[in-house]
């Protein structure tokens, strides 16, 4: 039976809190609770994300939704006196309710819809309870009593679930296929190396809804006879890793997860793997061998996973968002879920807004909304009110799209024939005052970087347009480097053999596409238009603004500043490193980068 | 006890405790390297030779796998290892500052180990902690809204926990 506690205290073990001692406060508040005898009323729980962090450790009690920060572990035996004994709350570290935010994920505006991050922030991920009190485990229940995996599939297909990893390849397709083949030996996989930059909505999902991914797989693997699975995490992740082995153990330990579930017949074992830092790891063939343990790099395809997977099994690999959705559709029904979203996107998609938008964090939309409407009524506008220049969409093997394609409906079709993907669901928003030649070398070097080097194109190929793009930045582009970038990023894409070649090219190529002129500018005039590449730019004094305070010429580290005081400064352009000190430091304006 | 079999016996030890917790196996050697590589800070060839024996896998391929993954490290790293998110959200918030100010502080490049050995500094991909970056791990500790100013007061944290 479940025990009963009068009062609950919540305490944040996020990265941040951890460091300013969350665990720390959680040890004294039961060795404080015990000492006051209290210990069986009131229960010390761990979570994730009350909200707070920059002014924690933090924790909230509820019923009395008291949110508490900023306090040290000598000020816990007061806390505890005073609130749970006396029942008064201790005002001093009392954070007004209004104030709490979510750095992640704020509250949904209206044209939000949340499925996937529905648990996020309201159940504690590390109580199994919390879970089932939502209707958890309750689509499992049903599949197991009243379904066949054949219902199970159908359902899938009449919903329109695509795989949420970013290729968009319909999930009961991949089901079916991997039941087909007869194998006494299946494996259903999670991707839960969700290395593109930028994007962490499946770390929070595993954060702080664990159980329904979980449930999610142990459907899937219901529905194609798996008896094994593994959820593939990255090493970056160590709390999502810490949070999925306890709702696994949990799981376990309700019969819902090992042997017999729910007192079926039907088996099915799950563990939890670590990467060890490797972006490639997220290809589903490479994460394989990974599992496997050997080298992470891609298998040629086909055969298929669903053919010739883990050990040379059948498996079925889905991403943590696509098997996150899977119980919600069982549970409600497929029609709820297709009548959500496009022609041919179904359902919601969950993306993480980073970059020069005023809201960063998580957001949970319905397939079809425009990039306007993330941008401008989500994410309520560019910083600072500059210009919107781009939006870079699909991870590192996405594309970016300029203000022409605001009004573009966000599915997986429309995101390819504008010349970016869906991908896993990062969004990176730049400003006016950014230089897309710069990043282009900058996506450019983050796949040379992860490259693996087994195939040819990838290894060699991503290092050349790396080579040629540098060349540019640094000011010694050649007339002809165009042309032979859109050769390059031709015979890489064509020629690659996993999605990460297959891919590089797509932040050269969509940049080449929609701003070719400051690629020429940088080529031709040698000059950057956002004033952002070092070698083409210059730092100029204002002979009108400048009151020759000195402040720039003391500042500056290789003083390439000369003049006398209350004279007009000068700066020596073959000395001047470009480091832009001199313009942070000016307090007249009088700097100007030209 | 002389300090080379000092060495030795805390190489035996961590792999012995990776393979209570994750058995003698081919398909554990990831997290048997994880495990190893967090107790020593990174995998001395010695630690290889151990794990290949008890693995009956042949020493080239543990290093094939030692080698290809980042968090795994062949050379011994500093007392305190300090990742820098090198991803584009960061790297659009002002993350290249923060990078620049690391190695002008320490007077290291990326992969380095300070010689006194105090400080290693490599890159990291992506955290997933984009809604607060840029962002630095020191050891296990995260910080985010990193700003140039703050370096200095975070690596000194550090220093004044040894110096107390």
């Amino acid at each position: 039976m479940m025990k009963y506690f009068r009062t609950h205290i919540l305490v944040c073990v996020d990265p941040e809190c951890l460091s300013k001692g969350a665990h720390e406060i959680v040890d004294a508040l039961n060795d404080e609770l015990v000492a006051t005898g209290l210990i069986d009323e009131v229960q010390v729980l761990e979570t994730s994300r009350i909200g707070a962090c920059a002014q924690g450790p933090e924790m909230m009690v509820y019923p009395e939704s008291v949110h508490y920060a900023g306090m040290s572990v000598d000020d816990i035996p007061y806390i505890v006196e005073e609130h749970f004994l006396k029942g008064r709350v201790a005002k001093k570290f009392v954070l007004p309710i209004k104030s709490i935010k979510d750095e992640e994920l704020s509250a949904p505006t209206s044209k939000e819809i949340r499925i996937v991050l529905r648990n996020c922030g309201v159940i504690d991920p590390e109580n199994i309870e919390d879970y089932i009190a939502q209707n958890g485990y309750m689509a499992l229940g049903k599949v197991i009593t009243e379904m066949s995996s054949e219902d199970v599939i159908n359902e899938l297909k009449k919903s329109g679930l695509r795989g949420r990893g970013g290729a968009g390849f319909p999930t009961h397709l991949k089901w079916t296929l991997t039941r087909q083949p007869a194998s006494d030996t299946k494996f259903v996989v999670c991707n839960a190396d969700e290395g593109d930059p930028g994007a962490f909505m499946n770390r929070r999902v595993l954060e702080s809804d664990p159980h329904s991914v979980i449930e999610g797989m142990i459907i899937a693997a219901y529905a194609i006879g798996a008896s094994h699975g593994y959820i593939y995490c990255r090493a970056e992740y160590p709390i999502a890793v810490r949070t999925l082995n306890i709702a696994i153990q949990q799981a376990k330990g309700l019969g819902l997860l090992g042997e017999n579930i729910m007192g079926t017949n039907f088996s099915f074992d799950l563990e939890v793997r670590m990467g060890a830092g490797a972006f490639v790891c997220g290809e589903e063939t490479a994460l394989m061998n990974s599992v496997e343990g050997k080298r992470g790099e891609p298998r040629p395809r086909p055969p298929f996973p669903s053919v010739k997977g883990l050990w040379e099994k059948p498996t079925n690999i889905n991403n943590v968002e696509t098997y996150a959705n899977v119980p919600q559709i069982i549970l409600k029904g497929a029609d709820w879920f297709a009548s959500m979203g496009t022609e041919k996107s179904k359902g919601t998609k969950t993306f993480a807004m980073a970059g020069d938008i005023n809201h960063t964090g998580l957001i949970e939309v319905p397939m079809g909304i425009t990039l306007r409407e993330i941008i401008y009524d989500i994410g309520n506008g560019i910083r600072d009110n500059k210009e919107f220049k781009a939006i870079q969409t699909g991870g590192p093997m996405g594309g970016c799209l300029p203000k022409e394609y605001l009004d573009l409906p966000v599915d997986y079709e429309s995101l390819m024939q504008a010349g970016s993907m869906m991908g896993s669901g990062g969004m990176i928003v730049m400003d006016e005052d950014t230089c897309m030649v710069d990043i282009a070398r900058f996506f450019m070097e983050f796949t040379q970087d992860e490259s693996c080097g087994k195939c040819t194109p990838c290894r060699v190929g991503t290092r050349r347009i790396l080579d040629i793009l540098e060349r540019i930045c640094e000011g010694h582009g050649r007339p002809g480097d165009i042309e032979q970038l859109e050769m390059l990023c031709k015979e890489i894409k064509q020629d690659s053999l996993c999605g990460l070649g297959q891919g590089a090219p797509n932040p050269v190529e969509s940049t080449l596409n929609h701003f070719r002129e400051e690629y020429e500018a940088h080529i031709h005039e040698k000059r950057c238009p956002a004033k952002v590449c070092k070698a083409l730019i210059r730092f100029e004094i204002i002979e009108d603004a400048c009151t020759g305070c000195t402040v720039c010429a003391r500042n500056c580290p290789v003083n390439a500043i000369s003049g006398e005081r209350r004279q007009t400064h000068h700066i020596d352009p073959d000395i001047c490193i470009r480091c832009g000190i001199c313009e942070q430091v000016c307090n007249f304006n009088a700097i100007e980068i030209v | 006890m002389t300090s080379k079999n000092g060495k030795d016996h805390l190489i035996l030890e961590a792999v012995d405790s990776a393979i209570e917790n994750f058995g003698d196996s081919r398909g554990e050697l990831i997290p048997i390297l994880n495990h190893v590589n967090r107790i020593l800070g990174y995998l001395p060839s010695e630690a290889l030779e151990e794990i290949s024996t008890r693995l009956k896998s042949p020493r080239s391929q543990l290093f094939s796998v030692a080698s290809f993954y980042h968090m795994l490290s062949t050379q011994p790293r500093g007392k305190h290892v300090i990742q820098f998110c090198e991803s584009a959200p960061c790297h659009v918030v002002g993350g290249r500052e923060i990078w620049q100010t690391l190695k002008d502080t320490l007077n290291i490049e990326d992969g380095e180990t300070t010689p006194d050995g105090e400080w290693s500094l490599i890159t990291t991909s992506c955290l997933g902690l984009c809604g607060v970056g840029p962002v630095i791990v020191i050891d296990d500790d995260a910080y985010g809204n990193v700003t140039p100013d703050q370096v200095k007061d975070i690596l000194a944290r550090y220093n004044n926990s040894e110096a107390q």
